[in-house]
């Protein structure tokens, strides 16, 4: 088999399209530089040229892996190590000699469209992984019959994808999982997005600028109210003036609720962001993993959660949260950076001593929030040093973080105990797949005070100047919404309906597909009524299942194998030859009808009647062009009558 | 010593029957094992299973066993690529030492399905690959060089093939009772030794070499001047002009008459002097040490005197 042009282009067509998903976090010259070398050696195929001396080759080689090691500073870890991959395989082809070399490259191609699943595992990808294999095992089959025409090759390939769309299903819903990691990731492995453990101002605006998924919730009874629906995440404790931090807590003291009411139970399936933490509606009481309660109400997973978690929790959504909170705490609850923002602090005086009590000063300051002319902006004013000071009494245009954030500083400076608490805020309900989507746009800060009698009670200060944020959401609590990702705006009706389906669909995708662990195994297997699943269990089941279907395959594969006889006359004459070879008079391959008949009647002569009878009829059918119905019909009939 | 081994233990595990009539390939006749490329198509899937495990890719798992299972299917498509053929062994032509002898199968796929890239083989590794459409009978030849006079077998040869993905290497033996008859190499050309007029014919019959009498196929070792070029032109195949006069002249080519030279020397230089005969339209005879043609002339007598020649001293005529 020769290296022909058809397969250098199948080759190039496989390398380009398992590469092109990787072009959006490929260094921009790399993927320049992979298409000019793909299009000369497209160029080299279609003019017949010889390929380039090995030393230019491997000059560009030593070249190419220099600057991307210059580029990423190291030549080791997922990005690089797949920048490399792509170079080489595209160089690889330039130097193509021998058949062996375009199987290697085959299998790179296989290889590399897995790592494009680092990035990506949506439908679209899955559609785009099937195009690129058909391409890949057109090209592949070509490797093994050469001159065959590109149409044919596809069909094969095509075909040999189809059917083993239905053995690779068993295999992966039966294949024993294992959960990973195997060995030491690098620090780049996984996906980073969501809120983090410090707020300053603009962090949470630009959040709600994306339009990605934090996580779905489903509720197993009704829904709370919209206003109700604060998903707890970071509990922020420290201030220096301008960023907000969680903190150390200063006691191991498990929170404590008591008169709760209002529980409500639903499943969480959590995009992985990489940080411990877990979303939970105010006040969490159970949750199905394996998570801490961190004295500040806030889920905490054993490990970063890297990969897709689903998990059922309970809540109530009436309570009184830790009225014995321990003196330390109180104490980072009231604390404040010194220096800062002294208009403020002299207005939380005023407060301190026209109001009787803590509870009348929290109404005071959302009172103040809400008659002051405050504006709900994605894009406020930048601030100075004093920024609460500044954001308080000249600019009064600001987003979530700056209400949270300036609140409870008013809170501390009054004496009241106060932390910032971050989450998402409502979500959208997709009527489809019957369950809430949170995006990051929904990321959302509120305040916390704490009440003697009533223990930590939310305050949402950005309630008290746009009441639309939380009752509609972002895009009602804006003027002007042309900043907003898509979604939160208002599309209108139909795309609306367009992206739920899709959005539905990616849900199930999700909690099937690509969240389907060995705990998903279990409960699937388990549904399905499989007990006590054992791995070894889970591979006797796989090896059975394959082998009836490797069994009906064959069946199906191998049934064009067996010549079937179409013609009638044809058919029931070779019944008669049967018939007589188990009697041992077999017909020989040179002997006509007539021929036949005769020696039949000769060996058995009670037979030669209507042997002749036969043989006549099927010669007068075959030859003599007597073609009738009733012709065919009597000659069958004597066919069925003869016996031996 | 490892091939010696290697040739044990196939003439153990498989039949090394000499076979005749039509042979149908079923599944007893073929045999499948993993090609080196499949080996290395089973680790990659290894590394990949691994990276699905260590990062946790779903869709990862979904591509390696897709890929896993279309492996696994390119067995099943390897052994239709063989299956139901039906092979007889043809006719092979005479042919001289030095020459290919063109063994010829006709090979027959009497099922709906395309075969695609089967190799014909045989141990010392001439081979000849060959595509068979559905419902199609084809002659394939393999082209074996004859190095020795006498009869050549064509020894057990492989049938493999690789499609479609080169995963797996699906092959049968087929060892047909076909040989093809080696001629002995004319020596170089040397004159007739002289005509003996014993019987007394001579000339007689001479009336002219240019009595054209018709046309006949060509017969490897036929003298160039005699082919039909005009025919060749108009596409009748090589062809040879008869001339009437051929009947006329008489002779023996006596190995006794010989110069004392070694055996196959002899042979060969018998072989010349029988196709300087024929193609000059003589009427000749063979005398050998185990016997003698008589004098005749034709395509037959020729056959029959190379064939004396070829199996000199092998004791199978």
């Amino acid at each position: 088999m020769k290296l022909t042009a058809p397969l250098i282009y199948g080759l190039i067509a496989s390398i380009l399209l398992v590469s092109a998903p990787h072009a959006e976090h490929l260094p921009i010259w790399v993927s320049a530089m992979c298409v000019a070398l793909l299009g000369w050696r497209g160029y080299l195929a279609y003019s017949g040229t010889p390929l380039p001396s090995r030393w230019l080759l491997l000059l560009i080689t030593i070249a190419g892996v220099a600057a991307i090691g210059i580029g990423f500073r190291t030549l080791f870890g997922r990005e690089v190590g797949v920048t490399l991959l792509i170079l080489l395989a595209t160089l690889k082809l330039l130097e193509l000699k021998a058949v062996r070399d375009a199987t290697v490259l085959i299998y790179l191609s296989c290889f590399i469209i897995i790592t494009n699943f680092f990035y990506s595992q949506s439908i679209p990808t899955a559609l785009f992984m099937l195009f690129t294999l058909i391409v890949i095992v057109a090209t592949w089959v070509n490797l093994q019959t050469g001159a065959l025409a590109l149409k044919p090759r596809l069909r094969i390939a095509g075909l040999l994808l189809l059917q083993a769309i239905p053995l690779s299903l068993i295999l992966f819903v039966l294949f024993p999982r294992i959960q990973g990691p195997l060995w030491g990731m690098p620090q780049d492995a996984y996906a980073k997005s969501g809120l983090s453990d410090t707020m300053s101002p603009g962090s949470m605006s630009k959040l709600s600028l994306s339009d990605e998924v934090a996580f779905r919730a489903t509720f197993s009874g009704t829904a709370p109210m919209r206003s109700q629906m604060y998903w707890r995440g970071p509990v922020l404790w420290d201030f220096d003036g301008t960023t907000w931090k969680r903190g150390q807590n200063a006691t191991l003291q498990k929170p404590t609720l008591s008169d709760v009411g209002m529980p409500v139970d639903y499943t969480v399936t959590l995009e992985p962001h990489n940080k411990r933490w877990l979303f939970a509606l105010d006040m969490p009481t159970n949750i199905s993993v394996a998570a801490d309660m961190a004295p500040d109400f806030q889920l905490l997973n054993r490990t970063p959660v890297n990969a897709r978690l689903r998990y059922n929790a309970r809540s109530q959504l009436s309570y009184r949260a830790n009225l014995n909170e321990p003196p330390q705490q109180m104490k980072r609850a009231l604390d404040l950076p010194r220096g800062y923002n002294p208009k403020a602090l002299r207005l939380a005086a005023e407060w301190r001593s026209n109001e009787k009590n803590d509870e009348a000063i929290a109404n005071t300051a959302l009172r103040y929030f809400n008659q002051n002319a405050f504006s709900y902006t994605l894009e406020p004013p930048l601030l100075g040093t004093h920024n609460v000071d500044d954001f308080l009494f000249t600019t009064k245009q600001g987003f979530c973080e700056h209400y949270a954030s300036s609140f409870v500083f008013l809170m501390r400076a009054a004496g009241v105990p106060a932390r910032v608490v971050t989450g998402y805020q409502g979500g959208e309900f997709n009527e489809l797949g019957g369950y809430y989507i949170l995006r990051q746009a929904d990321a959302h800060a509120w305040a916390e005070v704490w009440l003697k009698n009533r223990g930590w009670v939310r305050v949402d200060p950005t309630a008290a100047i746009s009441p639309a944020r939380i009752q509609s959401g972002l895009s009602a609590a804006l003027p002007d919404n042309a900043a907003l990702p898509f979604m939160a705006r208002n599309p209108p009706q139909w795309m609306r309906e367009l992206r739920f389906n899709w959005d539905a669909l990616s849900n199930q995708w999700n909690q099937w597909v690509l969240g389907y662990n060995s705990e998903r195994q279990f409960a699937f297997l388990t549904r399905l009524g499989m007990e006590d699943i054992t791995w070894q269990k889970l591979a006797m089941n796989m090896l059975a299942g394959i082998f009836i279907l490797v069994g009906i395959f064959t069946l199906i594969l191998l049934r064009r194998l067996v010549v079937r006889q179409n013609d009638p006359v044809q058919a029931a004459w070779l019944k008669v030859c049967k018939k007589l070879a188990k009697a041992g008079l077999a017909r020989a391959p040179h002997e006509g009808p007539e021929d036949y008949a005769a020696r039949v009647s000769a060996a058995r002569p009670h037979l030669a009647d209507a042997m002749h009878d036969i043989a006549t009829r099927y010669t007068d059918l075959r030859y003599a062009g007597t073609n009738d119905e009733g012709a065919l019909r009597a000659f069958k009939d004597a066919v069925k009558a003869f016996k031996l | 010593m490892f091939k010696r081994f290697r040739q044990l233990f196939r003439n153990w595990a498989f039949r090394r029957t000499v076979e005749t009539g039509t042979v149908v390939l079923n599944q007893r006749r073929i045999y499948i094992i993993p090609s080196k490329q499949g080996l290395a198509f089973a680790l990659v899937l290894g590394l990949m299973l691994l990276g699905d495990i260590n990062y946790n890719l779903s869709l990862g798992y979904v591509l390696t066993f897709l890929l896993a299972t279309t492996a696994g299917l390119t067995m099943l498509y390897a052994f239709r690529n063989l299956a139901q053929l039906e092979i007889h062994a043809g006719h092979v032509e005479p042919v001289f030492v030095g020459e290919q002898a063109r063994f010829v199968f006709h090979f027959n796929n009497p099922s709906n399905l395309a075969r695609y890239q089967i190799h014909l083989h045989d141990d010392a590794g001439n081979e000849t690959i060959f595509d068979l459409p559905e419902r199609c009978s084809t002659p394939v030849s393999l082209s074996i060089p004859a190095n020795k006079r006498g009869w050549l077998d064509s020894e057990r040869l492989s049938l493999y093939t690789h499609f479609p993905l080169g995963l797996f290497h699906a092959w049968t033996y087929i060892h047909f009772d076909v040989r093809a008859l080696v001629y002995p190499k004319p020596a170089a050309p040397q004159a007739l030794p002289a005509a003996s007029a014993q019987d007394g014919t001579g000339k007689v019959m001479a009336k002219g070499d240019d009595d054209f009498s018709g046309l006949r196929n060509y017969v490897s070792g036929d003298a160039l001047p005699r082919i039909a070029w005009k025919a060749l032109a108009r596409e009748q195949g090589l062809q040879v002009k008869q001339f009437s006069a051929q009947q006329g002249y008489s002779l023996w080519l006596d190995w006794a008459l010989l110069p004392n030279i070694a055996t196959e020397r002899k042979l060969e230089l018998l072989t010349r002097w029988v196709l300087d005969a024929d193609a000059q339209g003589l009427m000749y005879g063979l005398r050998l040490p185990d016997g003698e043609v008589m004098q005749q002339h034709g395509t037959t007598h020729r056959a029959e005197c190379l064939r004396r020649l070829a199996l000199y001293g092998m004791g199978d005529k």
